[in-house]
């Protein structure tokens, strides 16, 4: 359990909560407490607890179980790319009366 | 009912630094509305040319505190933003944000405790917010926070921590991992398993637990206290990615 | 007409480029002097015992090396410009390695062999049309700056293409797939430009 252990790869990682934003823009609702099932492994996690590697030409968001990749956003100057191939489900949860932005 | 967040233009009205690397920065929001503790804000940058960039900075500020909020940056080496922020900004100019942001990584009193925050360095921020909103609502829910920094300089938020101390049900925990004053009386060694146990355990099997900081802090702890027994399912993580300094 | 705001004294890490540097700076690109790592998933675990390059497909046989293999094949120097499609190019880096062409040496290529996938260790897919990396086009690299290629950058092997976005060298390569049809990559199926001449800014799908 070393801290400073030196996968730089690994240091860049953050968690789906970091995308908070940009998928708010996509969805139109806060999608951080959304649950997602991975279509690789069946694990059902919150999206702000994926795995999130941001650095990149894209932000890509994998399983935290099973690490495969689940959704993919690209943002080109005309368009927001969503693959979303790697989630068997993404469930967004109705507002209730109570709920907050 | 969707809550789109929209960029608004926000202007600086103080600036406080808290330790050589970072600094405290008061927002007063046109659009202003309650944020949760341990939610965002998005900061973006326009050059004249257009050019863009822009980042999330935690919010440090408790959500009772109306028409302000304070950002926790800490200042990169070579970072676009955090540089501009640090060097650049004086109380008057304008930044446009966007937010409040995020629905996983956040704690309102109405939901109680226990309540473990762990946070390295600049990931004690969204840390302190929760802290600052559990005394703003006079909560005292079993609350333990442990935050590690390299030296004492390096404490953010030094005095209001051994003051909210006092608070009823909240222990602070403080340990400096590189250099210590004299007379140091807090831990001295970096997150292992047995301190993990000695600050989790009494508070119970199943703590709400928030991690926050260097992504492989983050891990270390998240991995220490699953193995201690903490339901992966109570906790919750918000890396920084690589450490900074 | 609404003015679009601009924060007072910002202008970004972008530095104008030197007269001698500017005609290799593609358009849309800045010159850095760092080498960023930009990062997909985690670190491919790689065990260099069980470690082979391998080219397949629409070739008569399978060609493969093991890492000793592949350290004794004809190596070369090579030093050149890397255009990354979030904008930052870094001008003259020194790679060590084998050409794609000393490769296909030991290889017999089917006539309907046309395009290539690379593919790499934990799955990243990259495709090009196999002119792109003939005659001195492409290489795979095992040394960077005269030092083993950092996992971070794509260690122990990157293939190099530098003629294209950067995404198109495929780090952790394990093998190139000669094919009869083109099939997009893992960048190219999600936004990105099939292509990716940083010349023409193939940048995006429809570019």
């Amino acid at each position: 359990m070393d801290p400073e252990s030196t996968d730089v790869n690994r240091a860049l990682m953050l968690d789906g909560n970091a995308l908070a934003g940009l998928m708010q823009e996509i969805f139109g609702v806060e999608m951080t407490a959304n649950p997602a099932e991975c279509a690789n492994c069946g694990n059902v996690s919150e999206m702000g607890g994926l795995h999130a590697y941001t650095q990149a030409p894209g932000a890509v968001l994998r399983c935290p179980a099973c690490e495969e990749v689940m959704l993919t956003l690209v943002q080109t100057p005309d368009a927001i790319y969503l693959d979303a191939r790697g989630a068997a489900y993404v469930k967004l949860m109705r507002p209730t009366s109570s709920s907050q932005g | 009912m969707p809550t789109p967040i929209q960029w608004q233009i926000a202007t600086l009205t103080a600036i406080k630094t808290e330790t050589p690397t970072v600094k405290s920065f008061s927002l007063a929001l046109p659009q202003w509305r309650p944020h949760r503790a341990g939610q965002h804000y998005d900061v973006r940058l326009t050059a004249p040319d257009g050019y863009q960039a822009q980042r999330s900075y935690s919010i440090a500020s408790a959500p009772e505190r109306a028409g302000t909020i304070d950002l926790g940056i800490e200042r990169i080496a070579d970072g676009e933003v955090s540089t501009y922020m640090h060097e650049v900004l004086v109380p008057g100019d304008q930044v446009e944000v966007r937010g409040p942001i995020g629905g996983y990584f956040v704690w309102e009193a109405r939901q109680g405790g226990p309540l473990l925050l762990i946070g390295g360095g600049s990931g004690v921020v969204p840390l302190m917010s929760m802290l600052r909103h559990r005394h703003a609502a006079r909560s005292s829910a079993p609350t333990r926070l442990r935050y590690s920094a390299r030296t004492y300089d390096d404490l953010i938020y030094r005095e209001e921590l051994a003051t909210l101390g006092a608070d009823s049900g909240l222990e602070v925990i403080l340990t400096l991992t590189r250099a210590q004053p004299p007379g140091w009386t807090g831990y001295s060694r970096r997150i292992d398993r047995a301190m993990l146990d000695e600050v989790a355990r009494p508070l119970g099997r199943a703590p709400q637990v928030f991690i926050c900081g260097p992504t492989l802090l983050v891990e270390a702890a998240a991995n220490g206290l699953a193995q201690a027994g903490v339901p992966a399912s109570r906790i919750r993580t918000e890396r920084f990615g690589p450490s900074g300094a | 007409m609404t003015e679009r705001f601009v924060s007072r004294g910002f202008v970004g890490k972008r530095r104008d480029p030197a007269a001698a540097t500017a005609n290799r700076i593609p358009p849309g690109q800045h010159e850095v002097k760092d080498f960023p790592v930009l990062s997909a998933g985690p670190t491919p675990r790689v065990n260099l015992d069980a470690w082979t390059f391998t080219i397949e497909g629409l070739v008569r046989a399978p060609v493969r090396w093991t890492w000793a293999e592949l350290r004794q094949l004809p190596a070369q120097t090579f030093v050149v410009d890397i255009h990354c499609v979030t904008k930052w190019t870094k001008l003259d880096t020194r790679w060590t390695g084998v050409s794609v062409d000393t490769l296909f040496e030991h290889a017999s290529l089917d006539p309907r062999a046309q395009f290539v996938t690379a593919w790499s260790d934990g799955g990243y897919t990259t495709n090009m049309p196999l002119p792109d990396i003939l005659t001195g086009r492409a290489f795979v690299a095992y040394e960077y700056d005269g030092r083993p290629v950092a996992p971070e950058h794509g260690g122990p092997v990157r293939f190099v293409v530098p003629g294209l976005y950067l995404w198109k060298s495929a780090k952790w390569v394990r093998g190139l797939r000669l094919m009869e049809k083109d099939k997009s990559g893992f960048w190219e199926t999600r936004g990105y430009n099939n292509h990716g001449d940083p010349w023409k800014e193939q940048r995006y799908t429809g570019d």
